[in-house]
């Protein structure tokens, strides 16, 4: 490859410069940790698991805004607090099931039924928001529908938190959650394991819905062109109704195992730095590319349990796992310096990105 | 928008008005504002705050049934319809009282509970209360209704003296301790009782300015000094601007101490909304990240100056203040090398990352050594100057005044220099401005540096005043603070950004009530203004037309055109 290097701006080469800094910081702090041989090959492995129990979240809650973005081209920027309102609602449901006993006779049964309201929750909230806050401004510059997205994320936040208090609420234990599974050598808290698979078959059903049926069809049509898919018959309305819909059950589904997998509980602003979290996934994967939100879900959680015993610790930096919060946003900038694309994504066309 | 242009003009409007209305109601109340507002007292210990927000909704049914009717031309139904909107504006809060009735103390719904019954039945009891109730909505819906009737001149005075009262009302303690000064402590005791107005005084203001702007006094002066000569119209503005300096020189001598604390918090953020003016208003870069530079300006000044910090206090104030000013722009530039191929809502997802990666580096163990984790920086000194200290809020209010005519004079000054016609170009095409040969590098790069001087001015005067910052001081909250503040004055206004300041800063600061339901106003303000009136309260006269150009154009294509500015 040739370098024109009249072209080559001063920002070009800082980029280059940060580039090849933060991979040399990476691999420096792997090679450190590993050869001093701190952790077993078993910790990593039970860090890797509950990487992918909370990735498989991130990467619900991602899978609404890439489907959003698919659509409209934008970010749906109060889906984390989406995310909140069906866990933060269902609490109370499952408070309710625990104190009547009814938890401990039908765990998956309670199970089913919270995720059923907190989808419920979060799918009409989804919807609501869409109508309020966003079809209003459809066409509008692209600084406008954003600034209302950030005041919806606020107020639904400080809506919830006067609708329901301030304060922190559990989930109640699930017995058959309960305890661990052993892999071999080491052991796995079972509820990891199921939260996994049973976002899994969500990923799926979702994969399967958008290719398979015909609402599916539709929806890609409309992503990929809307006035076309306009002039084919397609009521662009109730298609996008219908994704929001469709993020926002993901989301709710989510808030549940999220609520089963933490212990310190549902707050009113328990969505935000999911939110941020779940947007990086989508956007590590590819942002409109549905593979690619679950994929770059997965990858985030992994990146984010190993991280600070991986990278920062190898670096010398105390109390690594402080900066839990950082690795994600860095990861974010960092994905967006390097691929913007994303891992799946085609090049955005200028207009798209 | 107008949603009433697709549906024949019936009784439905009129019911689907009242029942929205009813509907916000129901919101306020489940959320808490009726009760938390009850407590503040407006006229005399009968009618509070809650009680206004309480009928609000039928008042604005009553009033928006009655302009869609007089405008289709069918006078005769005005009174009528607005009844109707006003009576069914009442029935949603029903189900609060319903709930609160069977349900006094949920552990779900926090706010739903006897109080706010107590509130929305006058204390009459459940049955009769939620008759009244019905029957005041209904009334208040009339009058809604009745007001467009009204001729121009009578609304406007009404508009006005309602609005003086109210205000009095509203700010009554703070009224009463800038009045003492000039009435004498008597007359403010009469004036203001239990902490609101006395009814009687209610009165006379009500009457007093009711008459005033219905006569006129005062309009006169505007279309007179339109009239004169554009020389003399100019040394009229010189002396306006001498005459507004003066006032706001005078100003914390009049209002006190605890006002003062006020406007200086105020002035704090007049600095940063300048400066995010620039980067958000002038460039279109939407930064949500602009907490991190009011951190390192704080942090700097700490740091610096603290003679128990890091380096052990080697710097007094106005020689770290450069150093602080100079942090800010070299992260304003760092920060913004990996965003500048980013656009739009990228751009505010990233920077809002680098906020919450400041915060939480703020929070660590890492950097505690130096900046001091969760312990913050203590004992940072107050400035003095030649020996005195600043240490009083009227003397910090100063200082952030100057502070504030600073940046608003660079800001001004940047906005009609080159540099600002090409940001301007930018915010409008990217594309376009490039190939009219605008370096964009340099111009992004410009706008970040300077927005971020003027939030890390701010941050550093602001751990000078406080003594003692911690990290939980620079949340994500004071971004939004700051958005919202230039959103709701007017992108790109300079006014705007004292205006937005003065009305989301400071009103919250007088009415510690308001302080839970902040962020909730904010986001619903931010929705608001954008749905209603993108180009906020006081914008540039540019962006105004700009913004209502298509609207004049094609007045039938309502929707989404409103906004159809740049892309």
């Amino acid at each position: 490859m040739k370098i024109n290097l009249e072209r080559l701006s001063w920002v070009d080469v800082f980029l280059w410069v940060f580039r090849v800094v933060a991979i040399a910081l990476i691999i420096i702090g792997i090679v450190n940790t590993l050869s001093s041989g701190k952790y077993t090959s078993e910790q990593w492995g039970t860090l890797i698991f509950a990487g992918l129990a909370q990735g498989s979240i991130y990467a619900l809650i991602a899978l609404g805004y890439t489907l959003v973005y698919g659509i409209l081209l934008m970010i749906n920027f109060a889906h984390g607090d989406i995310y909140m309102a069906g866990a933060f609602t269902a609490v109370f449901l499952a408070d309710k099931l625990a104190t009547t006993g009814f938890l401990a006779v039908h765990p998956w049964l309670s199970l089913l039924l919270l995720m059923l309201l907190a989808s419920t929750i979060s799918m009409l909230l989804a919807v609501l928001v869409e109508r309020i806050a966003y079809r209003p401004l459809r066409g509008a510059p692209r600084l406008v529908p954003l600034i209302t997205a950030i005041g919806a994320s606020f107020a639904i936040e400080y809506t919830f938190r006067g609708l329901y208090g301030p304060g922190f609420h559990s989930y109640p234990d699930v017995p058959p959650l309960m305890g661990d599974v052993n892999m071999g050598t080491f052991a796995v808290p079972r509820v990891q394991l199921v939260v996994f698979f049973a976002a899994l078959v969500l990923m799926v059903a979702l994969y399967y819905f958008v290719e398979r049926t015909k609402m599916g069809k539709a929806m890609r049509a409309v992503a990929e062109d809307k006035e076309v898919a306009m002039l084919m018959g397609i009521d662009i309305d109730s298609v996008i109704v219908i994704t929001f819909a469709l993020g926002g059950a993901l989301a709710g589904a989510a808030g549940i195992f999220n609520g089963l997998f933490r212990p310190q509980g549902v707050y009113f602003f328990m969505g935000f730095v999911p939110g941020i979290k779940a947007f990086t996934a989508a956007v590590l994967g590819g942002i409109g590319n549905i593979p690619g939100a679950m994929f770059g879900g997965l990858l985030l959680g992994i990146i984010e349990a190993l991280g600070p015993n991986l990278f920062l610790e190898g670096l010398g930096i105390p109390a690594a796992n402080q900066l839990k919060d950082a690795i994600a946003f860095t990861v974010l900038v960092l994905i967006l310096i390097f691929r913007p694309q994303g891992i799946f994504g085609e090049r955005l066309s200028e207009k798209k990105a | 928008m107008n949603l009433t242009q697709e549906h024949t003009l019936d009784w439905r409007t009129a019911a689907r008005n009242g029942l929205l209305g009813g509907t916000i109601i129901l919101y306020f109340g489940a959320i808490g504002m009726v009760s938390t507002f009850s407590v503040r007292n407006m006229v005399g210990t009968f009618l509070n705050l809650g009680q206004i927000l309480s009928i609000m909704g039928a008042i604005a049914a009553g009033l928006i049934t009655g302009r869609t009717f007089l405008k289709a031309d069918q006078r005769a139904k005005v009174i009528q319809m607005g009844a109707l909107s006003g009576l069914l504006a009442g029935l949603p809060p029903l189900i609060l009282i319903i709930m609160g009735t069977l349900v006094p103390n949920s552990t779900m719904f926090v706010n739903i509970n006897a109080e706010l019954v107590e509130i929305l039945t006058f204390g009459l009891g459940a049955l009769v209360g939620s008759l009244a109730l019905i029957v005041v909505s209904g009334l208040m819906g009339v009058l809604g209704a009745a007001f467009v009737l009204l001729g121009e001149k009578y609304r406007k005075a009404l508009i006005n003296a309602l609005l003086w009262v109210l205000l009095l009302g509203l700010f009554s303690e703070n009224a009463g301790t800038v009045l003492q000064k000039f009435l004498g402590t008597s007359a403010v005791r009469w004036l203001f009782q239990n902490k609101s107005l006395n009814p009687i005084a209610a009165i006379i203001i009500f009457a007093l300015t009711f008459a005033f702007s219905l006569f006129g006094v005062g309009n006169k002066g505007k279309t007179k000094i339109q009239s004169l000569p554009s020389e003399k119209q100019k040394q009229l503005r010189l002396i306006y601007i001498v005459l507004g300096l003066v006032f706001a020189l005078a100003l914390p001598w009049m209002v006190g101490t605890f006002l003062s604390q006020v406007l200086f918090i105020v002035g704090l953020y007049v600095m940063m909304g300048m400066g995010l003016n620039i980067v958000v208003g002038f460039a279109g870069l939407l930064d949500l990240g602009y907490v991190a530079f009011f951190a390192f300006g704080a942090y700097t000044m700490g740091v610096l100056t603290s003679p128990g910090g890091f380096t052990g206090g080697i710097l007094n104030f106005w020689l770290a203040l450069p150093i602080a000013i100079l942090v800010g722009v070299t992260f304003g530039i760092i920060l913004g090398f990996p965003v500048l191929n980013m656009r739009g809502d990228y751009l505010a997802i990233v920077t809002l990352g680098f906020g919450e990666i400041i915060r939480v580096l703020a929070y660590s163990n890492w950097l505690a050594p130096i900046i001091g984790g969760a312990q913050g920086v203590l004992g940072i000194p107050t400035p003095s100057l030649f020996g005195f200290r600043l240490g009083k809020p009227e003397y910090m209010y100063y200082l952030v005044l100057l502070g504030s005519l600073v940046a608003a004079f660079i800001a001004a000054r940047l906005r009609d220099s080159r540099l600002g016609r090409q940001w301007m170009a930018m915010r409008e095409d990217e594309d376009v401005a490039e190939t009219m040969g605008i370096n964009l590098v340099q111009t992004k790069l410009l706008a970040f540096a300077i927005g971020a001087g003027f939030s890390a001015a701010s941050g550093a005067i602001f751990a000078s005043r406080l003594q003692n910052i911690f990290p939980n001081s620079f949340g994500i909250l004071v971004s939004i603070n700051v958005l919202s503040l230039i959103i709701v004055g007017g992108l790109g206004s300079l006014p705007g950004v004292v205006v937005g300041a003065a009305i989301l800063v400071g009103m919250p600061e007088l009415l510690r009530e308001f302080a839970e339901y902040r962020l909730l106003m904010y986001g619903l303000l931010l929705i608001v203004m954008m749905l209603a009136k993108p180009e906020g309260f006081w914008p540039e006269e540019t962006r105004k037309r700009e913004l209502h150009a298509k609207e004049d154009w094609d007045n039938n294509d309502a929707d989404a055109e409103v906004v159809g500015a740049a892309d």
